[in-house]
């Protein structure tokens, strides 16, 4: 997978969540919670997806470590599955 | 037609669940009803076999309508014939008939023709294009009609007649309806206290450790067995002001307060969360959460609250103090869990602390009961340690 295959899984994920609030436009440093108001059940609900479309887990103390797009792909792109 | 709250006024049956002749159980859900808060599955108050469905799909009736008449199975005479007395009336959606009319049933009705699905973001966006729903072509499954169905179709020209109020504005208007009755009527007190987190957030840490993501708690559902423990504690918050009398209810069913997208709100009720294991409770949010947001809820889910429960965290505010939802008789709050200086035993420490909130009809119960049951929610939560 490449860094734009995961992005793209990650906006397509957001965007199911929030569709009103364009995920598309997110910046790559902005904070995703705040930026698309997503509370921590919504969070929680994405990050189940995924850990399904990329067989990567998310223990939950690396949670911080996903919250900006940035971030998320740093995490994920050596995690995910080819 | 049901009264699912106390702002509500009348409701537009959208389908039958059911056709006549079909056997209903207590529970079962036999109707969609749109209403201020979104479509609503209506479940059946009674046992029975639906005699007769009177209420057209697309009619809209002020509560206490008669929807459709039920024949309660344990009055139906053992024979057709002979003379049968009239069984008395069933309270609720259900009107029974009298016996004599057992035989023969109603063919089913023909569907009828306008029974039209639409999601509720098709909704919003045509309320905010003053679109009139039923010139839109739905697309989606079963002709259901989608928010790109409404966005492909052109709103028809000249104004758009007496006021076609949005989804969002009615909700707004219970909302504002119940909230101002709340502080005209009820005169509220106020309590707040701090709680260490410390032990809850441990025990949720190495809950969530040896699970999969899917089945991972939220600090939510911890709070939220605490309140239901501390109501068996202090059952005086857990009730209703009714006709001047305090009535305490007989089961913990809380109303959970779950932010619109876009704005709004609902508190449908999660039922028996005393009795509820964490793991159940999480099953619960998952399951309610979506439904409130999609405007899928069941009747029992508004009607059966009997405190509220509101938590704010996420937002990152310290308190939150809230307004009752009458005709309950208590609200609790709960801010985010954040690091905070604790002196505990002549030393200062670092703790995540939550600030934990009640706000009380003094009408019911007075400051010491409120305080009594804050000191019982910080002493659960305390003691998650050993759950």
């Amino acid at each position: 997978m490449t860094e734009n295959d995961i992005r793209r899984v990650i906006v397509d994920g957001l965007t199911q969540l929030a569709p009103e609030s364009h995920p598309e436009r997110l910046r790559g440093d902005q904070p995703i919670r705040a930026s698309l108001d997503i509370d921590s059940f919504d969070f929680l609900t994405f990050l189940v997806g995924l850990h399904k479309s990329l067989g990567v887990e998310i223990p939950e103390a690396d949670y911080g470590k996903l919250e900006t797009l940035d971030g998320m792909v740093r995490y994920l792109l050596p995690r995910a599955r080819s | 037609m049901p009264s699912l709250g106390a702002d509500m006024e009348a409701g537009t049956l959208v389908q039958w669940r059911v056709a006549a002749g079909d056997t209903v159980a207590r529970g079962d859900i036999v109707a969609e009803v749109d209403t201020d808060k979104g479509v609503i599955e209506i479940e059946c108050f009674e046992s029975g076999v639906v005699e007769r469905l009177v209420v057209e799909p697309g009619a809209k009736v002020p509560v206490g309508t008669v929807l459709a008449e039920i024949r309660s199975t344990d009055q139906l005479p053992p024979h057709p014939t002979g003379g049968a007395t009239a069984p008395s009336s069933a309270p609720a959606a259900a009107a029974s008939v009298p016996a004599s009319t057992a035989v023969p049933l109603e063919p089913p009705r023909p569907t009828p023709e306008r029974r039209v699905r639409v999601s509720p973001l098709a909704r919003k966006r045509a309320a905010e294009m003053g679109l009139d729903l039923s010139m839109v072509q739905g697309t989606g499954p079963g002709g259901a009609i989608q928010v790109a169905d409404v966005e492909r179709a052109e709103p028809k020209v000249g104004p758009p007649g007496p006021a076609q109020a949005s989804p969002l504005d009615s909700m707004r208007r219970a909302i504002a309806a119940a909230m101002a009755r709340s502080k005209r009527e009820i005169p509220h007190y106020y309590l707040q206290t701090r709680i260490d987190m410390s032990q809850a957030q441990a025990w949720l840490r190495a809950q969530n450790q040896q699970r999969p993501i899917e089945q991972r708690l939220l600090p939510v559902v911890v709070l939220l067995k605490a309140v239901a423990s501390a109501l068996r504690d202090v059952p005086q918050l857990n009730g209703f002001w009714i006709d001047g009398e305090h009535r305490l209810a007989d089961a913990i069913h809380v109303g959970f307060a779950i932010a619109m997208k876009g704005g709004g709100l609902l508190a449908p009720a999660i039922h028996d969360v005393d009795r509820r294991s964490c793991d159940e409770l999480m099953a619960d949010l998952r399951d309610l959460i979506p439904r409130a947001r999609a405007g899928r809820l069941r009747s029992s889910e508004f009607t059966d609250g009997t405190i509220t429960v509101t938590s704010l965290g996420d937002g990152g505010v310290e308190s939150v103090l809230g307004v009752i939802y009458p005709p309950q008789v208590a609200i609790v709050g709960f801010g985010s869990i954040a690091d905070q200086p604790w002196a505990e035993h002549g030393m200062v420490g670092v703790r995540p602390v939550i600030t934990a909130s009640l706000a009380a009809d003094h009408r019911a119960t007075d400051g010491h009961v409120g305080a009594r049951f804050l000191d019982a929610v910080a002493h659960h939560l305390r003691a998650m340690e050993n759950s």
